[in-house]
């Protein structure tokens, strides 16, 4: 299972645009935090812990129907850039593969199942972390997965578990259910009309967390902002789910009247922005990460608004992760310090964009759109 | 502009900011490109690992803990209650117990109560009270189930309900 490098879309079905909202939310996890009785966890874990916890995992998963067909990556043994391509398409963390030079530690692995978008990563900082990594808005059907995967795991696995605190985890912000839900979402109409900070107070009041990326001055990096639940304890995890669920929903409305409101008010500003960063990414011969994200977004805006024709969110979406540096690594077959990055990351744009993201057709507006190189797109 | 380095990986300039907000709190962290792009576009959301410890210190001011408090250590893995204020993170199962009276001032502040209410974990042999709050767990969920009209988990669970009432104790 070594090769899985070579399989171009190994563990990146949360890619495909799938899903409600698609355009707008990109993908959708839920992880539960596990952890076996006599242990200590990660951090205080010693190699003998590790491995032991390893072991009772390999014989659960081997009784377990949820896991047929699935693979274990031992993380010692995965080469270092596989385990660097690993983490950039989100299977598996920083903290499981341990300090960045070093190898992992011996016993860290992660479960990969072939049929479903489930994973368990063991021996991170809780010895189990079930997940299930969706694309679009699916908080249910992400639940129901690592729902069924836990209780498989928890018939055979003697679990961490108190009558009053529940699942016991190293860190007392995951303790109870051990549940977090997240959704990674694009929301460049509200950050276009500057709503996003009050959404985003908005958020803190109901229990939940967000995170976004800013340049070193105060403007926001690609539009894209992750929101998860707070706490894990006192609530059943239907209700947490239930809750992210039904604000994640209101968060794409408001998004969806901010963007009506730029059509009304700036549909020429609008148009010329996203048209701009099209012409920038089809074109560019350098791009840094932080331009990318940027022109992404603009992209990933007209596409929403259907001012881009033809282009499909499952570009944009694998140009996010193909466009990191162990893939373009991977994809030139040696090291590439940052200059070098910065073209392979354009060339690669240049590359797809023109397969599979020429735009088909004018939008006949005043301004004059590139027209299509012969072919008609997608 | 002043220069940072990667608050990630220690080694390159940080020339992004990930921003996250939790219990009201905002924290940044300043990072490189690289390290902006493993934890700015989707990743696995981490525990709030600064706001923790500076809640931690926060609240053993408030109530004088340092002074008042022996600092007891954990006899199953060794960890001191001050090793734990000062990484967030506890040791091993039976430190819930050593550091119980602390840490349960600790997660009502985090997380509004104590009683864990979501999916009972039934061990090989379980109490007759743990079976009970399974059962109840599953009945909630059948409730639900039927509620979104979703029948095949509804069938499901009727299955476990009755296997359990079943083996339940008379
Ligand atoms: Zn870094
Ligand atoms: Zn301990």
């Amino acid at each position: 299972m070594n090769d899985f490098t070579a399989i171009p879309d190994y563990g990146l079905s949360w890619l495909e645009a799938s899903g409600d909202h698609a355009d707008i939310v990109l993908s959708t996890r839920v992880r539960l935090a596990r952890n076996l009785q006599g242990h200590a966890f990660g951090p205080r874990a010693r190699v003998n812990d590790r491995e032991s916890v390893l072991k009772a995992f390999k014989a659960a998963v081997e009784r377990t129907d949820s896991l047929a067909g699935s693979s274990l990556l031992l993380m010692p043994d995965v080469a270092p850039r596989a385990r660097k391509i690993l983490l950039e398409r989100r299977l598996v963390t920083r903290d499981l593969l341990g300090d960045a030079d070093g190898s992992p530690p011996l016993g860290t692995a992660v479960q990969l199942s072939s049929r479903d978008p489930v994973s368990v990563m063991v021996n991170e900082e809780d010895h189990l972390r079930v997940q299930s990594l969706l694309s679009g808005l699916r908080i249910e059907e992400a639940w129901r997965l690592v729902d069924r995967l836990d209780e498989d795991l928890g018939r055979e696995l003697p679990y961490a578990y108190h009558n009053e605190f529940g699942f016991l985890t190293s860190c007392p912000t995951n303790v109870g259910s051990g549940l977090r839900a997240s959704v990674f979402m694009h929301l460049p109409g509200l950050v276009l009309t500057k709503e996003i900070g009050k959404v985003l107070q908005g958020l803190g009041q109901v229990g939940l967390t967000f995170r976004g990326l800013y340049g070193e001055g105060s403007e926001v990096v690609g539009n894209f902002f992750q929101v998860s639940n707070q706490t894990t304890l006192g609530k059943t995890e239907e209700d947490l789910i239930d809750h992210l669920d039904r604000i994640v929903r209101q968060v794409i409305q408001y998004e969806l009247h901010a963007r009506q409101v730029l059509l009304r008010d700036a549909r020429g500003v609008t148009e010329d922005k996203i048209w701009r960063a099209y012409g920038l990414l089809r074109y560019a011969r350098s791009l840094s990460f932080e331009e990318l994200m940027n022109l992404l977004s603009g992209v990933r805006l007209g596409l929403s608004l259907k001012l881009l024709p033809g282009l499909r969110v499952y570009t944009l979406n694998k140009m996010m992760i193909f466009t990191q540096p162990a893939h373009l690594e991977q994809a030139a077959g040696h090291d590439l310090p940052p200059p070098e990055s910065d073209a392979h990351r354009a060339a690669y744009v240049r590359r797809i964009l023109a397969t599979e993201g020429e735009i088909s057709g004018d939008d006949s507006g005043p301004g004059d759109p590139p027209s299509p190189t012969g072919s008609n797109g997608r | 502009m002043s220069k940072h380095v990667c608050e990630n990986c220690g080694s390159k300039e940080a020339v992004m900011r990930l921003t996250q907000i939790v219990n009201n709190e905002m924290s940044t962290h300043h990072l490189c490109e690289v390290c902006a792009a493993e934890k700015g576009i989707e990743s696995p959301p981490e525990a709030a690992n600064f706001p923790l410890t500076d809640f931690l210190s926060q609240m053993g001011e408030e109530r004088g803990e340092a002074e008042s408090e022996p600092d007891l250590d954990c006899s199953f893995c060794g960890l001191k209650y001050s090793d734990f204020r000062a990484a967030g993170r506890l040791g091993c199962p039976h430190c819930y117990e050593t550091f119980e009276v602390p840490l349960r001032r600790l997660l009502r502040r985090i997380h509004g109560g104590v009683q864990h209410v979501g999916k009972v974990y039934l061990p090989p042999d379980p109490t007759a009270s743990a079976l009970e709050k399974r059962l109840e767990g599953l009945r909630r969920k059948l409730r639900r189930a039927v509620g979104g009209e979703d029948f095949e988990q509804a069938a499901e669970l009727r299955d476990q309900i009755q296997s359990l009432e079943v083996a339940r104790p008379v």
